[in-house]
């Protein structure tokens, strides 16, 4: 199978300030966010990024989009490098983070198109696109009212949609069912099954065990900024179910909860 | 209930004063900055009265009474020359088009001195005249009138009033519409654009660049394969067109209600500058407007928020008000090109020229050059920020 994203020996450090160190009682300067953190993902499969908050996952995934610099090491996706040719990586992919936002003032028509437009989305393909996409959403109906007026779960959808105006063939999405009701929650699950179906090379970080198990090939479990393991689903939980696997590698490298 | 109140107070005073940033730009700075303008003002007119005490003023007299001449030798600033009255033509056009190397022209009767020693202020019958023609758009000969008629008031009222300067309908003040004009545009219309530019920019590139980021929303452009420098030119450009039609908006407001304003309808307008001078100005205004959003959106992308960004911004503004007012002082007003790259104060100063009438197509091209470079390097600067994760995304 073809290696189309290849992480490699990532690394990344932010500075901790004073007030920072205060708040978590240390006096280290630096913290060391991700660690020499290595795994691919081949064509077609869905790989899961699965540890605690504050692991690491969501700064591996902004490294991998391209919106921030790693410090050692680095991504191919596709064969483009994010630190050599990081306009080449976004192009190829499509992300998703609830850090991004969409403009509250503008309505999703008027997004699609101009999130289109930015991807160099030939006219006709974004608006056959745009039809078939706000069909299966539901966002028809919403098309011309602001992205302020709209339910959460009617915003995450229109996020959703957004990220892959430019249908990548590569989608990294990061966390993309928290904090939504369990229907929107189902509508977002069902549609990366159908883009797995489609052949498109997925990346999603979480950390609930249900959405691991029902759409990944492949699992890495990141714990502390370092790959802690990475296996095949099936291998995982050949023995214990995905969640008691978890808790016996957490125990084992991060020194169990009590701990933590 | 006024456990309440203390308690909400409490909280809002706690907010305010913990917030060290807010304590200086909303309670130091306003004061300093006041401070430096109005000192900065004093000083400029200062400097104009000191020059004026030096000043001796040049008048050309018909029919110099010996009176005058004594006046002069006993120290007062005045250099009387004898002229005939058949050059008052000529002198009177010189005065009017400021081409006269002289200050004021003063036109007294024959046997001056003789009349009014004559006259009898009892018997109210005509009082000799002086006739003294000045020119108030003319500094020097604005402060040689004042000077003359000083004297001539010191000296009447020592005679106890038995002359009279000035009198009846006639006018002395050579200045001409055009003159009025220019003088008060230049002056005024400077200071004013740089507010109202700067208000439309502030208005604009903090929301844009400071609330995109407060919000979360530059970051979804960021991960576009979208170029940096398009993103900074994109927001540049469009946040000028946008300060640009609120600058005209204030200009022309500016230039319609200035006259009222001045107490001067009639006399002071704004047809007195020809397609030309509009143009060169929309030149000025344009490239000043890029320099402006241009530096207010590099501020706003430091920023972590829209209330910061215009925190930032405000010591920026009071600064370019500042510049403004140099407009207003002839002493700050230099002429040499090379003063024509400090940003903001060469658009000041051009705006002035052309609103005097003076302008210098050199001086100009100089503005309007250096901003629009001033404004590329700043594009490449934002760029620069929008690719910094740090600038971009601090907390």
């Amino acid at each position: 199978m073809k290696e189309l994203l290849k992480v490699q020996n990532l690394r990344k450090t932010f500075k901790i300030s004073a007030k920072q160190q205060k708040i978590e009682k240390t006096k280290e300067r630096i913290k060391v966010a991700v660690d020499d953190l290595s795994f691919t993902a081949y064509e077609g499969e869905v790989f899961g990024l699965l540890g605690p908050n504050g692991a690491g996952k969501t700064t591996t995934l902004r490294m991998m989009s391209a919106l921030v610099k790693p410090d050692k090491g680095d991504v191919l996706v596709d064969g483009a490098s994010v630190v050599k040719n990081p306009e080449e990586v976004r192009k190829k992919i499509g992300f998703l983070t609830s850090e991004l936002k969409l403009e509250e003032f503008f309505t999703p028509n008027y997004l699609f198109t101009f999130f289109s437009e930015l991807h160099g989305v030939d006219k006709a393909k974004a608006a056959a696109r745009k039809q078939s996409l706000f069909e299966k959403f539901g966002i028809t109906k919403f098309a011309e009212v602001k992205v302020g007026d709209l339910s959460t779960g009617m915003k995450q959808k229109v996020s959703l949609v957004i990220s892959i105006v430019h249908d990548p063939d590569i989608i990294i999405f990061d966390e993309p069912t928290n904090g939504l009701d369990v229907l929107t929650a189902k509508v977002v699950t069902d549609f990366l099954l159908e883009l797995k179906e489609q052949g498109k090379t997925i990346v999603v970080s979480t950390h609930i065990f249900s959405l691991i198990e029902k759409i990944c090939d492949r699992v890495g479990i990141v714990i502390e900024g370092k790959m802690a393991v990475c296996d095949t689903l099936a291998s995982l939980t050949a023995e214990k179910s995905l969640e008691e696997k978890f808790f016996d590698i957490f125990a084992e490298r991060a020194g169990g909860l009590n701990e933590k | 209930m006024k456990n309440s109140i203390m308690t909400i107070m409490k909280k809002e005073f706690t907010r305010f004063f913990t917030d060290r940033r807010m304590v200086l730009t909303t309670v130091l700075m306003p004061g300093l900055m006041i401070y430096l303008l109005y000192s900065f003002m004093g000083s400029g007119l200062a400097s104009q009265f000191e020059t004026a005490e030096d000043f001796r003023a040049e008048v050309c007299a018909v029919n110099l009474p010996e009176s005058m001449k004594e006046i002069a030798k006993s120290g007062a600033p005045l250099e009387f020359k004898e002229v005939a009255e058949n050059e008052t033509e000529q002198l009177l056009e010189d005065l009017e088009t400021q081409e006269a190397v002289y200050d004021l022209l003063a036109v007294f009767p024959e046997d001056f001195d003789a009349q009014v020693a004559a006259y009898d202020v009892a018997a109210a019958g005509q009082a000799p005249a002086v006739k003294i023609y000045y020119n108030s758009t003319d500094t020097d000969s604005q402060t040689a009138y004042t000077m003359m008629t000083e004297a001539l008031d010191a000296y009447e009222s020592a005679l106890a009033n038995k002359f009279d300067v000035n009198p009846g309908e006639e006018v002395y003040d050579m200045a001409t519409e055009e003159d009025m004009s220019a003088q008060i545009f230049s002056m005024m219309v400077p200071m004013l654009m740089m507010v109202f530019l700067f208000s439309g920019c502030m208005a604009v590139a903090p929301e844009s660049i400071a609330g995109e980021k407060e919000r979360g929303t530059i970051a979804t452009l960021l991960v576009t394969p979208m170029k940096r420098s398009h993103l900074a030119i994109g927001k540049i450009v469009s946040l000028s067109v946008i300060a640009i039609l609120s600058g005209f908006s204030s200009f022309l407001g500016t230039m319609l209600s200035l006259p009222k304003m001045m107490g001067t309808n009639e006399g002071v307008n704004a047809s007195v500058y020809n397609m030309s001078d509009y143009i060169l100005t929309l030149l000025v205004v344009l490239s000043t407007v890029l320099v402006i959003i241009t530096l207010v959106s590099i501020i706003s992308a430091f920023a972590r928020n829209v209330k910061e960004a215009t925190g930032w911004v405000t010591p920026v503004m009071i600064i370019s008000m500042l510049l403004g007012v140099t407009s207003m002082v002839p002493s700050l007003c230099m002429t040499e090109p090379v003063w024509f790259l400090i940003p903001l104060y060469n658009s000041v100063q051009s705006m002035n020229g052309i609103f005097s009438m003076d302008a210098d197509v050199v001086n100009i091209a100089v503005t309007v050059a250096a901003n629009v470079c001033y404004a590329g390097i700043g594009v490449f600067v934002l760029a620069k920020m929008f690719d910094n994760e740090k600038v971009m995304f601090s907390k």
